[in-house]
């Protein structure tokens, strides 16, 4: 509609562990879309561990102390600047961190007396935000499809939330039936299916502690996207991105059913569809489904500027 | 403010109320305290205040000390205040020398420190005593009342009610908005545990209603507006326009024939959307009034004016169908009126995990029951959308009952409804049922021993909450199917359950508009929202306001066997009351010192009674004492302060709060 573009807002940007290891994909894939549109985004400097999962589990204190020192870094960096975190486990930890240190005063003043022990600023007033939410309400669906620079020849897509970015918070999305992944999927041409396990568990670390449940729990996830026909899944969480790409050939083993489909993070084939370097993607770092991923981004450099 | 040697003698009575009070008060203590208070004359303690013997004290202290004022510390005066003022007056001592002290919901009941709880009462009693004081004698009016009385909702709770006092001889108005009465009970098939069948029941009461000659109906219909009180209601009714001539429609029902309109098109509301309906239409077969309605929303006429008005042609002579009917205003007097109103089911598509609006064969128990009824969509038959037959169906419990993420109360009527329905779907299929249930709750009449039935006709029951109802299959005997998944509790594991059906058991809630009537009608509402009775024991279908009294499922969830009872009893109380032949007014009321007033008519709009009116040629506002319900608006808002109330006189007020204070 209008044409004149206000100053395009500015991010923090909170890596964590995931995202610099299995979750690089990610990383880049990020980078590079939001490179293509225009988004500036700036590192947390020092950031140090989110305190999710382990430490969440066995000791609470150190976990909203370490998410804490995080916010507080950001309250730092100033610019009044929202804090994206692109991975489910560091959105969800640092979002419980605020909203336990505001409702539970104990545990406020835990946090403030450590931060000031530390001398460091308070952590109030920083938002977190994740990748889905901000190109979903900051971008929007409009901007992206002006933006499409590439046609999806690809197949179907199942959109699987996972668990963490929509719950208990469902600032992100809808807590049981999110939908706006496949509305920025569809909206760049790429097709989704209606995919019922979209927000059920991927078993987390299961697949490393309780082996057996969490491999059932992906073949569950698996199954359901390929029985509702898709030919992909796309997830905005490093864990079950890895989870269900990495364990495809061991559930084949175990079922005798085939499963070789690529799990994508929704920044790749979002990436893609901007018009992004095929080689700044991460595309070759998954490991299931690599016809297919060459098959439909990589050997088509010819239809790139279609627009 | 003494009587005739010039002191004021006053008897201080202070209530153990059992433990209630006494196990955090030191009863004894507040008395000797009070012993010592300016004009005191008589000071005791005792276990029931309230009690004939605790009533008898004070009438024989008032005879012996010559008391000429009371005060009595115990529970609300909401509870007993009506009982100390009549005893007073049995001792020829005007009931408004009465001043009473809460100290068990203000006191007791909120604290546990006994000394500082003691402390309070204390404080408590001192400044009853000095407002007592300055209480002045004042006299009850008596207001005539209207014999007639209003009943809103015309479900099975209002028509009892309506029947009951038409058939006293009283003049009943009966409104219903929708086009005909009958409410929800018109829409089951049968009725548990005996199985009636609902419209066999329901209809004859409903075609009573219609030819009673103390009974005015009037359907389409909605009330707008209340003023006046007790034994003298005026009440205004909306009614829309049906579009027909009441008089002049004998419900041939020849014009939904000639519509032009082949097919309905128009979801049928009364099927719960389960078919279509046409423009003009009847509601269902037994609809009382027996006459046909316009839905202007949908009829050509009313969209494009061009319409070949075949139902018109059809009507013929009678001439019955009128477009240009209009909205009207009704407005009629009533000494009572009784809220049947009703309730709405819980939306299912509120709770996503059961797939209501996803998955076309999840439906509501309510759109079942329209499945099930010989005059529903289906005629009867129990068939998917597909119009296959179910061969295995899941009756879920407690849906938006129950619930903390919903509503945290019971609905009463769903376990016994969903096994009413699990014997009806398996005696029209021959499908398996399974229920899955919390807890059982079976304890009507004859209820344990159908529950007990159906277990016999071997229904599977499965304790546990379902946590999904879901598409995705896991092997291929559950491919096509709607699978539970659910944790059966009394076996100990997680089970998967495929079927072809599943019924949601869904909960009762207030009428989306509860709060508005309840404004309208001046009334208050429970924290769930249903309306809320004066009193969960003692006065159970009154209102906190005088004359209004409460039937059926606006209270709260019953079932019918219930409703008909509550709304029997809502007719009697109404008919004790309108019997009497008049009401006794309170004296709290306000009124203007015409010498003091300004005449800037601020108190005017502020009165939510309407009771205030401006003299013009004497400059000054009048009060009528019969409007004035005492809520001290007006008093507070005067800018010369010449509005005075009754029992809450500035000097009484400001000597209470010095009291309480300890103020000289």
């Amino acid at each position: 509609m209008s044409t004149t573009k206000p100053t395009q807002k500015s991010y923090l940007y909170f890596p964590g562990c995931s995202l610099r290891a299995t979750g690089k994909a990610y990383e880049e894939s990020m980078l590079e879309l939001f490179q293509r549109l225009e988004v500036p985004l700036e590192e947390l400097d020092d950031w140090n561990c989110c305190g999710a999962t382990s430490y969440m589990a066995i000791d609470e204190d150190s976990a909203f102390m370490l998410s804490a020192r995080n916010l507080s870094l950001a309250h730092q960096a100033g610019g009044g600047r929202d804090l994206l975190a692109p991975c489910a486990a560091c959105y969800l930890v640092l979002r419980k961190t605020q909203d336990y240190a505001q409702k539970y005063p104990s545990i406020g003043r835990e946090v403030a007396d450590s931060l000031k022990t530390a001398h460091l600023p308070a952590m109030n007033s920083v938002k977190v935000r994740h990748p889905l939410e901000m190109l979903y309400n900051d971008v929007g669906v409009e901007k992206l499809r002006g933006k499409v620079a590439r046609h999806w020849h690809g197949g179907h897509i199942a959109c699987y939330y996972g668990c963490q970015t929509v719950r208990p918070y469902s600032e992100v999305d809808k807590a049981y039936n999110p939908t706006r992944m496949d509305e920025l999927l569809r909206a760049v041409g790429i097709p989704t299916v209606d995919y019922s396990l979209k927000t059920k568990c991927c078993g987390g670390s299961l697949t490393g502690t309780i082996h057996d449940v969490g491999i059932r729990l992906n073949y569950v996830l698996l199954k359901e996207a390929v029985r509702k026909g898709a030919q992909a899944i796309v997830t905005i969480c490093p864990l079950c991105q890895f989870n269900l790409d990495t364990y495809q050939s061991e559930i084949s083993k175990q079922t005798k059913e085939h499963f070789d489909i690529p799990v994508f993070y929704l920044t790749q084939l979002l990436g893609w569809a901007v018009g992004g370097d095929v080689d700044k993607l991460g595309l070759q770092r998954g490991v299931s489904g690599r016809k297919a991923i060459k098959d439909w981004m990589m050997s088509h450099e010819g239809v790139e500027s279609y627009v | 403010m003494s009587n005739s040697n010039g002191t004021v003698r006053i008897g201080v009575y202070i209530c153990h109320c059992g433990s209630n009070i006494g196990a955090v008060v030191n009863c004894p203590a507040v008395a000797e305290y009070a012993a010592g208070l300016p004009h005191v004359a008589v000071s005791r303690d005792y276990k029931y205040m309230c009690s004939d013997p605790g009533q008898e004290l004070i009438i024989q202290d008032i005879r012996e000390h010559k008391l000429d004022r009371v005060v009595v510390a115990s529970c609300s005066p909401l509870l007993h205040e009506h009982t100390f003022r009549e005893a007073l007056a049995h001792a020829g001592l005007n009931s408004f020398f009465l001043q009473m002290v809460n100290i068990r919901e203000h006191d007791s009941w909120v604290h546990s420190d006994h000394a500082a709880a003691t402390a309070k009462a204390q404080d408590l009693v001192r400044a009853a005593v000095r407002r007592v004081v300055l209480h002045k004698p004042l006299e009850r009016r008596q207001v005539d009342i209207d014999a007639s009385v209003l009943v809103v909702g015309g479900g099975i709770a209002g028509i009892h009610a309506a029947l009951t006092l038409a058939n006293a001889g009283k003049k009943v108005y009966l409104v219903e908005r929708e086009p005909s009465i009958g409410g929800h009970m018109a829409k089951f098939d049968k009725t548990f545990p005996t199985m009636d069948c609902a419209a066999c029941i329901l209809t004859p009461k409903m075609t009573q209603v219609r030819s009673h000659k103390n009974i005015t109906l009037w359907t389409l219909s909605e009330v707008s507006q209340v003023s006046g009180y007790v034994g003298n209601y005026e009440v205004k009714v909306k009614r829309w326009p049906r579009y027909i001539l009441e008089d002049a429609c004998i419900g041939c029902q020849e014009c939904i024939e000639a519509c032009v309109f082949k097919q309905g098109k128009t979801e049928d509301e009364f099927n719960e959307k389960l078919s279509k309906r046409k423009p003009i239409y009847i509601p269902f077969p037994q609809a009382v009034p027996q006459m046909v309605l316009i839905d202007p929303d949908n009829c050509i006429q009313f969209k494009s004016g061009r319409c070949k008005k075949t139902c018109v042609e059809a009507c013929g002579e009678r001439k019955a169908i009128r477009f240009d009917q209009q909205e009207a205003i009704e407005t009629i007097k009533v000494g009572a009126i009784i809220l049947a109103t009703g309730f709405k089911t819980f939306d299912a598509k509120r709770i996503p995990d059961y797939g209501y609006g996803v998955y076309p064969n999840v439906y509501t128990s309510l759109e079942v029951e329209r499945l099930v009824n010989a005059s529903g969509p289906t005629a009867g038959e129990i068939v998917l959308r597909d119009g296959s037959t179910p061969k295995a169906v899941g009756i879920i419990h407690c849906v938006g009952s129950r619930d903390e993420r919903t509503n945290r109360h019971c609905s009463r009527v769903c376990c016994m409804y969903s096994l009413k329905l699990a014997h009806l779907i398996k005696e029209h299929t021959g499908a398996e049922v399974f229920n899955f249930y919390i807890d059982m709750r079976t304890p009507g009449k004859g209820f344990e021993e159908f529950y007990q039935q159906l277990l016999n006709e071997g229904v599977h029951m499965v304790r546990g909450r379902v946590a999904e109802v879901a598409d995705w299959a896991l092997d291929p005997s559950e491919e096509g199917k709607l699978v539970l998944r659910v944790e059966d509790t009394l076996a100990g594991f997680a089970r998967r359950i495929p079927v072809d059906m599943v019924v949601l058991s869904v909960g009762l809630e207030p009428q989306e508009d509860a709060d508005e009537v309840r404004r309208l009608f001046n009334i208050s509402c429970s924290p769930g929202g249903f309306f809320l009775e004066r009193h969960p024991k003692l006065a159970p279908v009154s209102t906190f306001t005088d004359g209004i009294f409460l039937a059926g499922c606006c209270q709260g969830p019953k079932d019918i066997p219930d409703t008909v009872a509550q709304a029997g009893a809502a007719a009697a109380e109404a008919l004790a009351l309108i019997d009497a032949g008049h009401v006794e007014m309170e004296p709290n009321t306000a009124h203007v010192i015409e010498e003091e007033c300004s005449g800037c008519k601020t108190c005017l709009p502020m009165c939510p009674y309407s009771a205030i009116t401006f003299k013009e040629e004497e400059h000054h506002a009048w009060i009528n004492e019969v409007l004035c319900k005492g809520c001290g608006t007006c008093v507070a808002a005067c800018p010369s302060g010449s509005i005075v109330q009754n029992l809450f006189e500035d000097e009484e007020i400001y000597e209470e709060i010095k009291g309480v204070l300890n103020y000289a």
